[in-house]
């Protein structure tokens, strides 16, 4: 799953640090999903459009085959 | 955002106490085992009363010990609960593999002699570290 993490986070001019503890997750999470590597559960997936204000799918997209 | 570094010393101060938690019950549990099989053989002489209750006080310690564990990965984040279960998950399935494939190799004469419960728990805790060290590169 490809996401808009990066970008959306350096609009607002945060680092990695900033993301992962407004998310109460640590930096190597942060970093992990916002490579695209470790997709968030639905929880964590609904909070990190919360903090950006979006819908999920403005943040989240689907990677196709 | 200005106090991220006051919320990031916290969490690490949480995650740190957790781990030193863990690694005080994990101490306590070893430290038992070893009174209860040295105990019985060099201070009491392998009197019933006190075995028994060696072994009670071992298994109480071996309880708090999962239960910390529990917690410890009630408190971890999503990714590092995946990196830590996919490790135990590894190293269950070594564990029996390995375990069951072990114990033949004395009855189908392949080995000579009896094999040991230390040497499987010693290849389950190496396996443990291996997984949960490549788990962490994967996702670095």
């Amino acid at each position: 799953m490809k996401n808009r993490l990066k970008v959306l986070r350096a609009e607002r001019d945060w680092t990695q640090a900033d993301l992962a503890n407004a998310l109460d997750v640590s930096r190597q999470t942060a970093n992990a999903i916002e490579k695209g590597k470790f997709d968030p559960s639905l929880p964590l997936a609904f909070k990190i459009a919360r903090l950006f204000t979006l819908p999920v799918e403005e943040i989240f997209f689907d990677d196709p085959p | 955002m200005t106090d991220s570094k006051h919320n990031e010393t916290i969490c690490t101060q949480q995650n740190n106490t957790n781990n030193f938690q863990l690694a005080l019950w994990t101490l306590a549990w070893v430290a038992s085992t070893a009174f209860l099989r040295f105990g019985a053989e060099y201070i009491w002489d392998y009197q019933a009363a006190y075995s028994i209750i060696a072994l009670i006080t071992h298994l109480a310690l071996g309880a708090a010990m999962i239960m910390v564990n529990v917690k410890h990965l009630s408190n971890i984040d999503e990714l590092q609960r995946k990196i830590t279960m996919d490790a135990m998950c590894i190293t269950l399935g070594v564990g029996l593999i390995a375990g069951i494939a072990y114990e033949q190799l004395e009855d189908i004469k392949l080995i000579t002699f009896e094999p040991e419960i230390n040497h499987l728990i010693m290849l389950m805790a190496i396996t443990y570290i291996i997984a949960t060290l490549i788990g962490n590169k994967k996702y670095q």
